[in-house]
């Protein structure tokens, strides 16, 4: 799993431009009905506009001519009344349209969000928030007009195209041909220049999407970056990152910007062609000179929607690369997903085995090496070892939060492969080791380990690890918002709320990885009397360092190496005199040593 | 708004070149109809073949200048635009890197990412196709209305009858749409903050299998951005048919009161025609300006939220006329300091004189204000009274890059850059030997990892620091911190993720180093029991002071703290020896 730094551009596969815009499309078809309306209205907003100069021309060359004031007022009145329909037109067409283009994005974007809820571990472990953050925010954003355009320019166009085609086939097929003869100079063109400005949009994108994942990480380790005065260095790699966004925007509109002068040069040279065979025609009295100048009206009726078509289609071409983005994230399969036979799992009593189990976050790594233990419900198991041994992964696999390479992670006889995670996940409570509160009060983040506990059983839970009495003393009690990643809180603090989260869970497994890394010792006692008879009859697994917070568990396991070396009692411990004897009493020997020492 | 507008005002160049190409180009557009009215008049219904010719070339050469003009014309404008955006862009990130800390806890990364991003692309949006078009409008407009006013004044009066109404209509739309759009950039901040938050937190949204909830969570935000954009489309279905029905309504005025003329042979025919063909080219921007203006109010709402956070002052200044010790030798004095957050009393009365090369260790109970007193140090908040000296001056009175760059800091929570190894060590440091670069990382312990990993320190790691155990990162930290040689180094409580022989052989690395002023946070006593001063906090109040042995014989706080980490060892070994 190569991870793919802020500065560095994401990789992308590339798809077809065909579909993409069908796939794009697809979202449309719920809408129907509502896009048949819309054209309709569309039709009835068209007549009208046409509608406005014909009157004009009647009203001129008629009335006025013929000093006919009534019929003159007559049509005045009646071009108000039709501008009052189109008026009561556009308006439901825009709130149709503007319901479904909405909906749509909302759709898209849900989907998006949903689809990364299941994606796994090692998704977010290879790639910047501010990245996955780019694309649910500033790249189904950019979807934004596409749709309602696809339908209100799209179709109308096309219709006016065709029948200005054919109006011109049947005036002179051959005057016909001349005037659409620069239609494939400027097809080509087009294709030319979206094929490359497509590529450029896509970097482009990328640049962008890098740049919001710098802002992110640079303002999330504010605290670091500012008390180590590295803003000098901070900012001047941002305006690096910008400047790439800006090149990389110059060198796609360097090339999008032909788009225009591209249908302006063919409907010039067109209308040229036309005027030039026209001309000789009339010479050689094919025509007659009526003809070629009502045939140059249609010449512009024929451009005027291209114009309006081009215009969309560089759209599409320049938002494509977002659609692209959304697309990619929606095609990745989470490598951990509910097998197709999953069962739940029912409740369990807390047995765990692992069987021989490998692992490795990257191929041709080993993190375990053929681990096997079993513990059954209702223990405790104290897990200690050197840092960087182990001792995380293995409460990760429990959770399956990654997949063994081979081997198998057994709960209650239950391979953890074969259950629902959703099933499976509920029953077991993590403090994960690094402590994540949520930006909301210290009241909902206890409660997020079980939605529906009542008031009284998040104030339960957070009395037994003792966080009850500073809590109280906030003036707003648990109604304190603990600001972004509880920064309002002490360390120590966070960890006793995430503490008595993972306890509200009510949990059959509890994983505590470190838990109390960061409470003082007094704290710390008081937590552990506290949670004595919460953790009666559970299955729990403790990481410490601390040996002396362990010392009463069940078994003990010492992990080194990414096997287990020890197990049993600390009384076993001891008298084997092996790692763990090392441990416990190079504590005590490190304390000796140096009080010597000084 | 005027910070924009300087910035606008700087590329003057560009955006000059952009508006002579703009108008050239509708110089150009304004010969078309003649010469096409020539072409029709002349050749086709006269027959002046000869003539042909000419105008034929004329036209090509207009289509010609016109497609390059127009080309120049857009990409002038885009140039010019990115570059006033990159210049605001970089603006606002410094001064919100500038921004004390306590604006950081009030503020949501996912906020501040949304006004950097979407909100400058907002205004991008505005200052390239908003400034083009308008300026385009306004000048087809003026053309058209100059052209009316020679033809027929009268008639150009009436025409422009509904101009006010317009006027008021498109005032009324913009200022809807500007507290919408308002709303909506802070409901777009607002999706990605909880956005942010979910992924930021996903390991525990993960942990407690609350996807569903996440995805309500966020659903509730999706449909609330939805209601306010269909709200938004809601304004434009009012107003923009109701702009375009009185544009249209020109038309009808110029044939009914252009009739009365005619009719009462106070114009001509003739006249009345040329001017309802010159007509369209007045009501186009009329029609444009709904549109027009929405963009304005856009970019002025978004400007608006921009400049709100460009109001905002770092709370910690550095000082005018900063002064700095002559020699820095590490010295750190608290006198009488007293803080707050917000009224309520966190650190009272404290008094600490920390000797250059002195080690002074901290331990108290969670939350009794262990961290808040270092983070005076390096003056991340300013004392509410008392003072912190550095070297005999005060921290107000120092640089304060300068005071920051002499003290070095391993903060409790690790926050480690997605970059390599290597980087994240010499994060800030400038340039640094390879010699203090592997003595640090070897006093750190990182070198017995890194020296593992098949890639060594080039190894990149995940945001936060994904990929590494919590022991590595911390070691990584504190190499972090060992490598910029200052002469204060505070360590918050970084070593409770190693293990105890891990964090000995770290210890005594840095009796080794020695030479600066130690600030140790622990809650281990063997991690603090060899400093010169060990400080016992409770409550705010430094409660036990002195070295291991003296509180020992207080028997106080500390003493039952060592007594419950190694009393049970004692005992044990005693057993052992018996
Ligand atoms: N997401 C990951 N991707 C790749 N490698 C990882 C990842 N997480 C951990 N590792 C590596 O796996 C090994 C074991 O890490 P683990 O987190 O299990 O250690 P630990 O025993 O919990 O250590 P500590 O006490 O420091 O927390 C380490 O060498 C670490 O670098
Ligand atoms: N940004 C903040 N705004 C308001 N109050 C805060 C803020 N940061 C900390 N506090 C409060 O100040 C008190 C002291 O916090 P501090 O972080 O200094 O504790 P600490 O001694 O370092 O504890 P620990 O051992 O848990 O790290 C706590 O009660 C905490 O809730
Ligand atoms: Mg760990
Ligand atoms: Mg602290």
């Amino acid at each position: 799993m190569p991870i793919n730094i802020v500065r560095e551009d994401e990789e992308l596969k590339q798809s077809l431009n065909i579909t993409i815009i069908r796939r794009l499309l697809s979202y449309l078809k719920p809408y129907m009905g509502a896009v048949i309306r819309t054209l309709l209205l569309m039709a009835a907003v068209i007549v009208v506009e046409l509608f406005n100069p014909y009157m004009m021309k009647l009203g001129i060359d008629k009335y006025i001519a013929e000093g006919d004031w009534k019929n003159l007022f007559l049509i005045g009145g009646v071009m108000i009344i039709v501008n009052i329909v189109a008026v009561v037109c556009s308006r439901l067409r825009m709130l149709i349209m503007g319901r479904v283009s909405n909906s749509i994005l909302l759709t898209i974007r849900q989907q998006l969000y949903s689809h990364i809820q299941k994606l796994s571990f090692s998704f977010f472990d290879s790639r910047p928030t501010g990245k996955i953050l780019a694309r649910i925010i500033g790249d189904v954003n950019s979807l934004n007009d596409v749709f309602a355009n696809s339908v209100t320019s799209l179709v109308p166009e096309l219709v006016k195209i065709s029948a200005v085609v054919v109006i011109m086939m049947l005036m002179n097929y051959r005057l016909g041909l001349v005037a659409l003869a620069t239609l494939p100079f400027m097809l080509v063109t087009f294709f030319f220049i979206s094929t490359v400005s497509r590529k450029r949009w896509q970097t482009h994108r990328k640049k962008s999407s890098n740049l919001n994942a710098f802002t992110h990480e640079d303002f999330s380790g504010i605290r670091v970056v500012q008390s180590f005065a590295a803003e000098q260095e901070t900012s001047s790699t941002f305006l690096q990152l910008c400047n790439e966004w800006r090149d990389s925007f110059v060198r796609a509109v360097r090339i999008n910007d032909f788009f225009w002068p591209t249908v302006e040069m063919s409907w010039g040279i067109g209308s040229i062609l036309v005027f030039w065979f026209g001309a000789s025609m009339i010479g050689t009295g094919t025509i007659t000179p009526g003809l070629l100048v009502a045939f140059t009206s249609y010449v512009s009726m024929f451009w005027q929607p291209i114009m309006n078509i081009s215009n969309f289609y560089n759209q599409l071409v320049t938002n494509m690369s977002g659609a692209e983005r959304i697309f990619e994230i929606l095609d990745i399969d989470p490598d951990i997903k509910d097998r197709q036979d999953a069962k739940p799992l029912p409740e369990i009593k807390g047995d765990v085995s692992f069987r021989n189990v490998t692992f490795g976050y990257d191929e041709g790594q080993q993190v375990l090496k053929d681990v096997s233990f079993d513990v059954s419900a209702g223990q405790t198991i104290a897990l200690v070892g050197s840092t960087g041994a182990g001792k995380t992964t293995v409460a990760n696999l429990i959770s399956r939060f990654y997949e063994v390479t081979s081997g198998e992670v057994l709960i209650d006889g239950y391979n953890v492969n074969d259950v629902t995670l959703e099933s499976l996940r509920s029953q077991i409570g993590v403090m994960p080791q690094d402590t994540f509160l949520f930006s909301t009060t210290i009241m909902e983040n206890i409660r997020y380990g079980k939605l529906d506990a009542t008031d009284e059983e998040v104030i339960e839970a957070a009395k037994a690890v003792s966080a009850h009495e500073f809590i109280m003393k906030f003036e707003k009690g648990y109604d304190t918002e603990v600001n972004e990643r509880g920064t309002r809180l002490s360390a120590g603090q966070r960890q006793l709320i995430a503490f008595a989260r993972a306890l509200l869970a009510d949990p059959r497994i509890l994983i505590l990885d470190e838990a109390t890394a960061s409470i003082d010792t007094h704290t710390e006692r008081l937590v552990q009397q506290g949670i004595k008879k919460l953790l009666e009859g559970r299955t729990s697994f403790v990481i410490a360092h601390r040996l002396s917070t362990i010392r009463n568990a069940d078994r003990i396991m010492v992990v080194e190496e990414g096997g287990i070396v020890e197990s049993g009692t600390h009384e076993e411990l001891i008298k084997l005199k092996g790692q763990y004897y090392n441990l416990y009493t190079s504590q005590f020997k490190f304390l000796n040593d140096e009080g010597e020492a000084s | 708004m005027k910070r924009l507008l300087k910035l606008i005002a700087k590329r003057w160049v560009t955006y000059t070149l952009g508006f002579v190409a703009l108008v050239s180009a509708i110089v150009l557009d304004m010969y078309n109809p003649y010469y096409f009215g020539e072409i029709i008049d002349r050749v086709i219904m006269n027959g002046e073949l000869a003539y042909m010719r000419t105008a034929l070339l004329a036209l090509a050469v207009i289509t010609f200048g016109r497609a390059v003009l127009g080309y120049a014309k857009e990409y002038m404008f885009d140039i010019s635009s990115s570059k006033v955006i990159v210049d605001l862009r970089k603006k606002l990130f410094d001064h919100i890197q500038r921004l004390s800390f306590t604006f950081f806890d009030k503020n949501n990364t996912g906020e501040l990412m949304s006004r950097i991003k979407e909100d400058t692309d907002n205004i991008m949006h505005a200052i390239c196709y908003g400034i083009m078009l308008t300026l385009e409008q306004i000048i087809y407009f003026v053309v058209a209305a100059v052209i009316l006013f020679i033809i027929n004044w009268k008639l150009a009066l009436i025409s422009l009858l509904t101009m006010p109404l317009i006027e008021y209509v498109v005032i009324k739309l913009e200022r809807q749409v500007g507290m919408q759009y308002e709303k909506i950039s802070d409901q777009r901040a607002a999706l990605n903050t909880t956005a942010q938050e979910n992924i930021a937190g996903v390991r525990v949204v993960k942990a407690f299998g609350r996807e569903k909830h996440e995805i309500l969570k966020f659903l509730r935000q999706n449909e609330e951005n939805y209601k306010i954009n269909y709200d938004l489309v809601k304004s434009f279905a009012k107003y923009n048919p109701m702009i375009e029905f009185l544009s249209n309504l020109v038309l009808v005025f110029v044939i009914t009161a252009g009739g009365y003329l005619v009719i009462g042979e106070e114009m001509s025919l003739g006249t009345l025609v040329a001017f309802s063909n010159y007509i369209w080219m007045l009501i186009w921007p009329l029609r444009m300006m709904g549109w027009l203006s929405s963009v304005v109010a856009q970019c002025v709402a978004s400007v608006k939220k921009i400049d709100k956070l460009f109001e905002e002052e770092p709370d910690i200044k550095n000082c005018p006329e900063p002064k700095m010790p002559e020699k820095i030798c590490g010295h750190v004095e608290f006198r009488d300091v007293c803080f707050d957050y917000d009224g309520v009393s966190v650190l009272k009365d404290i008094n600490i004189d920390a000797k250059p090369g002195a080690t002074i260790a901290i331990m108290g109970m969670t939350g009794a204000g262990k961290s808040t007193l270092i983070n005076l140090i390096g003056r991340y908040y300013d004392c509410t009274s008392g003072s912190v000296f550095f070297d005999g001056i005060g921290v107000k009175e120092m640089d304060l890059a300068e005071l920051r760059r002499n003290v070095s800091v391993v903060m409790q929570d690790t926050f480690l850059f997605s970059d390599t190894i290597e980087a994240n060590i010499k994060f800030g440091a400038g340039e640094v030997s390879d010699e203090v670069f592997m003595a640090a990382c070897r006093d750190a312990m990182v070198e017995e990892f890194v020296s593992q990993m098949p890639e060594g320190y080039r190894t990149v790691i995940g945001e936060r620091g994904i990929g590494l155990s919590g022991g590595q990162k911390q070691r990584i930290s504190i190499a972090r911190a060992l490598v910029r040689d200052a002469k204060v180094l505070i360590m918050d409580d970084s070593t409770s993720a190693l293990d105890m022989e891990t964090e000995h052989a770290i210890q005594r690395a840095m009796d080794r180093r020695k030479g600066f002023t130690c600030f140790i946070i622990a809650h281990r006593v063997s991690a603090v029991k060899n400093a010169d001063e060990i400080l016992y906090f409770e409550d705010g109040r430094i409660v036990e002071r002195g070295t291991h042995e003296e509180l020992l014989r207080l028997r106080g706080r500390y003493y039952e703290t060592y007594r419950e980490q190694y009393r049970d060892y004692v005992e044990a070994l005693e057993k052992e020896v018996v």
